[in-house]
Protein backbone atom coordinates (compact mmCIF):
# COMPACT_ATOMS: atom_id res chain seq x y z
CA UNK A 1 0.00 0.00 0.00
CA UNK A 2 1.12 3.74 -1.18
CA UNK A 3 1.92 5.16 2.29
CA UNK A 4 1.96 8.65 0.77
CA UNK A 5 -2.15 8.08 0.21
CA UNK A 6 -2.68 7.66 3.48
CA UNK A 7 -0.73 10.35 4.64
CA UNK A 8 -2.95 12.24 2.38
CA UNK A 9 -6.47 10.90 3.90
CA UNK A 10 -5.28 11.22 7.14
CA UNK A 11 -4.35 15.15 6.72
CA UNK A 12 -7.49 16.06 4.62
CA UNK A 13 -9.67 14.06 7.41
CA UNK A 14 -8.03 16.51 10.23
CA UNK A 15 -8.73 19.48 8.49
CA UNK A 16 -12.48 18.28 8.14
CA UNK A 17 -15.10 18.68 10.09
CA UNK A 18 -18.88 16.98 10.83
CA UNK A 19 -22.08 17.88 12.37
CA UNK A 20 -24.25 15.70 13.95
CA UNK A 21 -27.76 16.34 14.88
CA UNK A 22 -28.98 14.38 17.59
CA UNK A 23 -27.00 11.88 19.88
CA UNK A 24 -28.57 8.80 20.02
CA UNK A 25 -28.09 5.30 18.39
CA UNK A 26 -27.49 6.91 15.27
CA UNK A 27 -25.14 9.91 16.30
CA UNK A 28 -23.09 8.33 19.62
CA UNK A 29 -21.94 5.33 17.79
CA UNK A 30 -21.49 7.82 13.92
CA UNK A 31 -19.14 9.90 16.37
CA UNK A 32 -17.27 7.42 17.36
CA UNK A 33 -16.31 5.63 13.87
CA UNK A 34 -15.57 9.28 13.03
CA UNK A 35 -13.19 10.02 15.44
CA UNK A 36 -11.65 6.45 15.11
CA UNK A 37 -11.38 7.76 11.14
CA UNK A 38 -9.54 10.32 12.04
CA UNK A 39 -12.19 13.16 11.39
CA UNK A 40 -10.68 16.14 13.30
CA UNK A 41 -13.75 18.26 14.31
CA UNK A 42 -17.16 17.05 15.38
CA UNK A 43 -19.97 19.66 16.09
CA UNK A 44 -22.64 17.27 18.64
CA UNK A 45 -25.94 18.13 19.28
CA UNK A 46 -28.33 17.16 21.91
CA UNK A 47 -30.30 18.21 24.83
CA UNK A 48 -30.93 14.83 26.64
CA UNK A 49 -29.82 12.73 29.55
CA UNK A 50 -27.73 9.19 29.31
CA UNK A 51 -30.88 7.06 30.64
CA UNK A 52 -30.21 2.97 31.81
CA UNK A 53 -32.67 2.16 29.26
CA UNK A 54 -30.36 4.09 26.24
CA UNK A 55 -27.43 1.34 26.98
CA UNK A 56 -29.07 -1.26 24.60
CA UNK A 57 -27.58 0.68 21.49
CA UNK A 58 -25.63 4.00 21.84
CA UNK A 59 -22.34 4.35 22.85
CA UNK A 60 -22.18 5.20 26.46
CA UNK A 61 -21.69 3.68 29.46
CA UNK A 62 -23.62 2.57 32.92
CA UNK A 63 -21.62 5.17 35.07
CA UNK A 64 -22.64 7.73 32.49
CA UNK A 65 -26.24 7.35 33.69
CA UNK A 66 -27.33 10.68 34.33
CA UNK A 67 -25.40 12.77 32.25
CA UNK A 68 -26.17 15.13 29.10
CA UNK A 69 -25.87 12.61 26.01
CA UNK A 70 -23.28 15.90 24.76
CA UNK A 71 -20.51 15.82 27.72
CA UNK A 72 -20.74 11.60 27.80
CA UNK A 73 -19.97 11.61 24.61
CA UNK A 74 -17.18 13.77 24.39
CA UNK A 75 -15.54 11.71 27.44
CA UNK A 76 -16.16 8.81 25.48
CA UNK A 77 -14.15 10.73 22.53
CA UNK A 78 -11.59 12.05 24.64
CA UNK A 79 -10.27 8.10 25.61
CA UNK A 80 -10.21 7.45 21.84
CA UNK A 81 -8.76 10.34 20.52
CA UNK A 82 -7.83 13.64 22.75
CA UNK A 83 -7.22 15.79 19.85
CA UNK A 84 -10.28 15.45 18.16
CA UNK A 85 -12.32 19.10 18.95
CA UNK A 86 -15.74 18.37 19.70
CA UNK A 87 -17.94 21.38 19.99
CA UNK A 88 -21.62 20.47 21.91
CA UNK A 89 -24.56 22.10 21.89
CA UNK A 90 -27.07 21.22 24.61
CA UNK A 91 -30.29 22.73 22.84
CA UNK A 92 -33.48 21.26 21.42
CA UNK A 93 -33.38 21.63 18.25
CA UNK A 94 -36.30 23.66 16.69
CA UNK A 95 -38.15 24.70 13.61
CA UNK A 96 -36.85 27.61 12.07
CA UNK A 97 -33.23 27.37 13.45
CA UNK A 98 -32.20 23.82 12.88
CA UNK A 99 -29.40 25.03 11.00
CA UNK A 100 -28.00 27.67 13.22
CA UNK A 101 -24.72 25.33 14.76
CA UNK A 102 -24.46 23.28 11.78
CA UNK A 103 -23.21 26.30 9.04
CA UNK A 104 -19.47 26.25 9.02
CA UNK A 105 -19.26 21.97 8.97
CA UNK A 106 -18.40 20.10 5.41
CA UNK A 107 -21.33 17.35 6.22
CA UNK A 108 -24.36 17.04 8.10
CA UNK A 109 -25.54 14.06 9.92
CA UNK A 110 -29.09 13.64 10.15
CA UNK A 111 -29.49 11.18 13.70
CA UNK A 112 -32.91 12.33 15.50
CA UNK A 113 -35.57 9.52 16.22
CA UNK A 114 -38.43 10.71 15.25
CA UNK A 115 -39.94 10.76 11.70
CA UNK A 116 -41.47 13.95 11.58
CA UNK A 117 -37.82 15.65 13.38
CA UNK A 118 -35.93 14.13 10.75
CA UNK A 119 -38.13 15.27 8.21
CA UNK A 120 -38.68 18.77 9.21
CA UNK A 121 -34.74 18.63 9.58
CA UNK A 122 -33.85 17.71 6.28
CA UNK A 123 -36.67 19.77 4.35
CA UNK A 124 -34.91 22.64 6.60
CA UNK A 125 -31.47 22.08 6.17
CA UNK A 126 -32.00 21.59 2.38
CA UNK A 127 -33.68 25.05 2.26
CA UNK A 128 -31.24 26.91 3.84
CA UNK A 129 -27.83 25.14 3.43
CA UNK A 130 -28.59 24.19 -0.38
CA UNK A 131 -24.94 23.09 -0.91
CA UNK A 132 -24.16 21.19 2.40
CA UNK A 133 -24.02 17.64 2.10
CA UNK A 134 -26.65 15.77 4.66
CA UNK A 135 -26.86 12.20 5.14
CA UNK A 136 -29.77 10.99 7.03
CA UNK A 137 -31.08 7.57 8.00
CA UNK A 138 -34.77 5.99 7.66
CA UNK A 139 -35.92 2.41 8.56
CA UNK A 140 -33.23 0.99 11.34
CA UNK A 141 -35.71 -1.04 13.87
CA UNK A 142 -35.89 -4.72 13.96
CA UNK A 143 -32.87 -7.37 13.06
CA UNK A 144 -31.89 -8.98 10.05
CA UNK A 145 -32.45 -7.93 6.73
CA UNK A 146 -29.20 -5.97 6.02
CA UNK A 147 -29.30 -6.45 2.42
CA UNK A 148 -32.58 -4.21 2.46
CA UNK A 149 -30.24 -1.02 3.48
CA UNK A 150 -29.24 0.90 0.56
CA UNK A 151 -27.80 3.85 -0.15
CA UNK A 152 -30.52 6.55 -1.91
CA UNK A 153 -29.22 9.74 -2.90
CA UNK A 154 -31.18 12.42 -3.49
CA UNK A 155 -29.16 15.96 -4.89
CA UNK A 156 -27.57 16.42 -1.85
CA UNK A 157 -29.37 14.17 -0.10
CA UNK A 158 -27.67 10.70 0.94
CA UNK A 159 -29.52 8.66 2.92
CA UNK A 160 -29.24 5.34 4.49
CA UNK A 161 -32.94 3.36 3.82
CA UNK A 162 -34.90 0.41 4.17
CA UNK A 163 -38.69 1.18 2.77
CA UNK A 164 -39.52 -1.55 4.02
CA UNK A 165 -38.78 -1.45 8.19
CA UNK A 166 -41.29 -0.27 10.73
CA UNK A 167 -41.39 3.02 12.59
CA UNK A 168 -39.99 2.88 16.01
CA UNK A 169 -43.17 3.18 17.74
CA UNK A 170 -44.09 -0.89 16.00
CA UNK A 171 -40.86 -2.39 16.43
CA UNK A 172 -38.12 -2.92 18.54
CA UNK A 173 -34.12 -0.63 18.17
CA UNK A 174 -31.67 -3.42 18.46
CA UNK A 175 -28.28 -2.33 18.42
CA UNK A 176 -26.61 -4.39 15.47
CA UNK A 177 -29.11 -2.41 12.98
CA UNK A 178 -29.01 0.86 14.98
CA UNK A 179 -24.85 0.55 14.86
CA UNK A 180 -25.22 -0.62 11.03
CA UNK A 181 -26.45 2.28 10.39
CA UNK A 182 -24.62 5.19 12.22
CA UNK A 183 -21.73 3.35 10.78
CA UNK A 184 -23.40 4.08 6.99
CA UNK A 185 -23.57 6.79 7.49
CA UNK A 186 -20.59 7.76 9.23
CA UNK A 187 -18.95 5.62 5.72
CA UNK A 188 -20.82 8.25 3.58
CA UNK A 189 -19.60 11.46 5.46
CA UNK A 190 -15.78 9.93 4.25
CA UNK A 191 -16.96 9.24 0.92
CA UNK A 192 -18.17 13.00 0.93
CA UNK A 193 -15.25 14.43 2.54
CA UNK A 194 -12.61 12.41 0.58
CA UNK A 195 -14.32 11.04 -2.65
CA UNK A 196 -15.15 8.25 -4.06
CA UNK A 197 -12.18 7.12 -5.15
CA UNK A 198 -8.81 7.86 -3.39
CA UNK B 1 -46.62 11.39 -22.00
CA UNK B 2 -45.17 9.36 -19.00
CA UNK B 3 -43.35 10.20 -15.61
CA UNK B 4 -41.02 8.11 -13.70
CA UNK B 5 -41.36 7.56 -10.13
CA UNK B 6 -39.06 5.82 -7.83
CA UNK B 7 -37.73 3.97 -11.10
CA UNK B 8 -41.70 2.82 -12.53
CA UNK B 9 -42.83 4.25 -15.46
CA UNK B 10 -46.24 5.71 -15.20
CA UNK B 11 -49.11 7.92 -17.14
CA UNK B 12 -48.76 11.39 -17.35
CA UNK B 13 -51.86 13.27 -15.92
CA UNK B 14 -52.38 16.57 -16.99
CA UNK B 15 -52.82 19.14 -13.72
CA UNK B 16 -51.49 16.55 -11.11
CA UNK B 17 -50.18 17.90 -8.45
CA UNK B 18 -47.79 15.86 -5.66
CA UNK B 19 -50.79 15.38 -3.40
CA UNK B 20 -52.43 13.52 -6.33
CA UNK B 21 -49.68 11.41 -7.60
CA UNK B 22 -49.16 10.48 -3.53
CA UNK B 23 -52.31 9.05 -3.73
CA UNK B 24 -52.17 7.74 -6.91
CA UNK B 25 -49.36 5.32 -5.78
CA UNK B 26 -51.07 4.95 -2.34
CA UNK B 27 -48.05 6.12 -0.78
CA UNK B 28 -49.74 7.23 2.32
CA UNK B 29 -46.63 7.84 4.71
CA UNK B 30 -47.44 10.81 6.70
CA UNK B 31 -43.62 12.14 5.93
CA UNK B 32 -42.72 11.72 2.81
CA UNK B 33 -39.53 13.87 0.83
CA UNK B 34 -40.56 14.60 -2.70
CA UNK B 35 -37.99 15.00 -5.08
CA UNK B 36 -39.21 16.44 -9.14
CA UNK B 37 -36.65 16.36 -11.12
CA UNK B 38 -33.60 17.03 -8.61
CA UNK B 39 -35.61 19.52 -6.62
CA UNK B 40 -37.01 18.72 -3.24
CA UNK B 41 -40.46 20.33 -2.92
CA UNK B 42 -41.37 21.10 0.58
CA UNK B 43 -43.92 19.23 1.78
CA UNK B 44 -46.17 22.97 2.25
CA UNK B 45 -45.78 22.93 -1.70
CA UNK B 46 -47.58 19.39 -2.27
CA UNK B 47 -50.99 20.36 -2.82
CA UNK B 48 -49.86 23.24 -5.43
CA UNK B 49 -46.98 21.97 -7.28
CA UNK B 50 -47.79 20.06 -10.68
CA UNK B 51 -45.94 17.28 -12.38
CA UNK B 52 -44.50 18.31 -15.55
CA UNK B 53 -44.77 15.62 -18.21
CA UNK B 54 -41.19 13.57 -18.20
CA UNK B 55 -40.38 14.00 -15.14
CA UNK B 56 -38.51 12.17 -12.94
CA UNK B 57 -39.92 11.90 -8.92
CA UNK B 58 -38.59 10.46 -6.21
CA UNK B 59 -40.61 9.43 -2.82
CA UNK B 60 -38.79 8.58 0.21
CA UNK B 61 -40.36 8.13 3.27
CA UNK B 62 -38.91 8.71 6.71
CA UNK B 63 -39.40 6.24 9.43
CA UNK B 64 -39.07 6.68 13.11
CA UNK B 65 -35.94 5.47 15.11
CA UNK B 66 -32.40 6.85 15.85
Amino acid sequence: MDISIIDKISKKLRISSVGIAGIGGLGSNAAIALVRAGVGRLVLIDFDTVEEKNLDRQYFFLDQVGKLKTTAIKENIERINPETIVETFEIKLEKGSMEKHLMDVDVIIEALDSAEMKTLFIEEIIEKLPNKPIIAASGITGYGHCERFHTKKLGNLHMCYDEQAKSSDEDFLFAPRVAIAANWEANLALELLLGKDK
Amino acid sequence: MSITVNGRTLDWIKDETVTKLLKRMKYTFPLIIVKINKKIIPRKDHNNCIIPNESVVDVIHMISGG
